[in-house]
């Protein structure tokens, strides 16, 4: 890579739309070599025009950012050559079939005509679609579309890949094929991988670390496991049995923790140490006291999500349920 | 052109009459469509050619150069309908994404519809042929004809690009449509200028270049090799074509702005 470092780095990162608010307000970011850098935010946070301006498909209004080792305001076509990119929508060509895609993206990243054939029908078995290869795409599904798009960005063997949302509007197979690829890509051949979403559990599953950004600034970035941790710890959330007093149950919860808001029972926050699942409910064994529902809760990304910007992320999808804010 | 800009630009061409193929009513329409107009004019208007000074007796060979003008205005629709449908898409933030260079673009975007033009061109030649119709300038006209096809083609083609490439609107070149037409109508394409009786009408399809385009045409078939004919009509296509294409690729460098 040249100038070695980060594969991705932007600094001051703003993009300003004319008589608009700031979509993008200053964002610092380093993406490392191998890394899946998950970047997580509601709709209209401002993730898209990132991906856009690390791209070099949107000028920046200001700041500065390099991808692959190269400017991405002074030196377009060098990092054009090193990536790929998703976008939001797979923007195919309906009356194209697939096979015909990956040979015109392959001639527009310049890869030998020699190796052509072949890298196709590599890419097509690989996101499986070698039945589907000579089939026109307006008939395929949205995965289908997704896979294919996914193959297209990957044509030139990109060593810095950019997936905007890559499995919005998917169903749970199609999401689970891409992100067992994704992460192939990530572990088996090295490539960086610059992810947004809104999906807490896609961020939580596929990403090294996590950018959560809102309102076109990054409130928080770190691992998932250190966002979460950065929260706080678990809660129990108990709901009591007909003709059980919620007053008791709480007074035997505040045994264990500090009193929270509960969704729909009565909860604590357990302490430091804190017992296990097993001992609360050995106690309410013990004391006779019925319950209907007892679940124990560890803080998800939508927590860090509300306790960094004061609200719940918008589509969410997967992650434990909401936690009052500490 | 390099090696590498040669294959995207065969590649893009390649992708844009594989589209229009795969699209019948886009093959059909304009080819079928300037023919029923030649099958209704040479009817309805054959008594013209006893009108003194009407310089054949033939009025099918007489309004044969109009298919060939009107197949080209309807490239500006392929031209410019493909181009917005990739705008409004993403398709082009796809093309955009590569290290293509933009010309290569509007040179494949233009160089398929020029490939249909010319095999319009082709279509209404056959037909010519087929009525009986016999080029005044022998076969180097035929030749001639086709590169004529070709120029007007390109510019009418870079023109609805252009529009498409400022708007980002297939409604907006769609638009663009009845004004061409208002163009044809107004031009020498049923009667010579020259005998053409009111006044307004004479002076307006003087003013209207698309009248040279189609007498450029005209004169190859039946009139031979008239050189003033020639050079209006080749004037005429050249200058649509450099100021459109000039027009498109500046539009084109706006919209892929990076």
């Amino acid at each position: 890579m040249a100038g070695g470092g980060e594969a991705i780095e932007a600094v001051g990162l703003v993009r300003e739309y004319r008589k608009g608010p700031r979509a993008v307000d200053g964002i610092d970011l380093a993406v490392a070599e191998g890394e899946i850098y998950g970047f997580l935010g509601p709709n209209g946070a401002g993730k898209s025009t990132t991906v856009h301006m690390l791209t070099t498909l949107l000028p920046l209004t200001a700041g500065s950012a390099r991808v692959g080792g190269f400017d991405v305001a002074r030196e377009g076509p060098q990092v054009r050559m090193r990536i790929g990119a998703a976008l939001q929508e797979a923007a195919l060509d309906g009356l194209l079939t697939g096979r015909e895609h990956l040979r015109l993206q392959s001639a527009l990243q310049a890869v030998p005509r020699s190796e052509r054939r072949a890298r196709a029908v590599e890419l097509l078995e690989r996101v499986g679609l070698s039945e589907a290869a000579d089939r026109k795409v307006r008939g395929y599904s949205g995965g289908m579309k997704r896979r294919l798009d996914l193959a297209l960005a990957l044509v030139h063997r990109p060593r810095i890949l950019f997936l905007d949302e890559p499995t919005t509007g998917l169903d749970v197979q199609s999401r689970t094929a891409l992100w067992e690829e994704v992460a192939r890509l990530a572990r088996d051949d090295g490539v960086t991988v610059f992810l947004t979403t809104q999906y807490l559990e896609e961020a939580d599953v596929l990403a090294d670390r996590v950018a959560i950004i809102d309102h076109g600034t990054i409130v928080a970035e770190g691992t998932p496991a250190a966002l979460k941790a950065e929260i706080g710890r678990p809660t129990v959330e108990v709901t009591p049995a007909e003709g059980t007093g919620p007053e008791r149950v709480a007074g035997i919860l505040a045994r264990f923790g500090e009193p929270v808001l509960g969704t729909r029972g009565v909860a604590v926050r357990l302490g430091l140490g804190g017992a296990t699942l097993a001992e609360i409910v050995r106690v309410f064994d013990a004391e006779g006291v019925e319950v209907e529902n007892l679940q124990l809760h560890h803080p998800s990304l939508d927590d860090v999500f509300l306790a960094k910007t004061g609200h719940s992320l918008e589509g969410a999808g997967g992650g434990n349920s909401a936690v009052a804010p500490p | 052109m390099s090696d590498g800009l040669a294959d995207q630009v065969y590649q893009l061409a390649r992708r844009s009459v594989v589209r229009t193929a795969r699209q019948p009513a886009n093959v059909v329409g304009p080819l079928v469509f300037p023919l029923m107009l030649l099958a209704v004019n040479s009817g309805g208007l054959r008594a013209e050619t006893h009108l003194p000074g009407f310089p054949t007796r033939s009025f099918f060979a007489f309004a044969l150069a109009v298919p060939f003008i009107q197949g080209a205005l309807f490239s500006t629709m392929n031209a410019g309908t493909d181009l917005a449908r990739d705008i409004q898409t993403g398709f082009l933030n796809r093309l955009s994404l590569t290290p293509m260079r933009p010309v290569a673009v509007l040179a494949g975007q233009l160089g398929g519809v020029v490939v249909l033009g010319l095999i319009q061109a082709v279509v209404y030649l056959g037909v010519g042929f087929a009525v009986g119709v016999r080029f005044a300038s022998g076969p180097a006209g035929v030749l001639v004809l086709l590169a004529f096809s070709f120029l007007v083609t390109l510019g009418f083609g870079a023109l609805g690009a252009f529009t498409a490439l400022r708007t980002g609107s297939g409604e907006a070149v769609q638009g663009m449509f009845p004004l061409f037409f208002v163009f044809l109508f107004i031009s020498s394409m049923n009667i010579p200028r020259n005998l053409i009786g009111v006044t307004w009408f004479r002076d307006a399809a003087t003013v209207n270049p698309v009248s040279y385009l189609i007498e450029c045409v005209r004169s190859l078939v039946i009139a031979g090799w008239n050189g003033e004919a020639l050079a209006l009509g080749f004037s005429v296509a050249a200058v649509v074509a450099v100021v459109s294409l000039t027009l498109s690729a500046r539009a084109l460098r706006g919209r892929m702005a990076r």
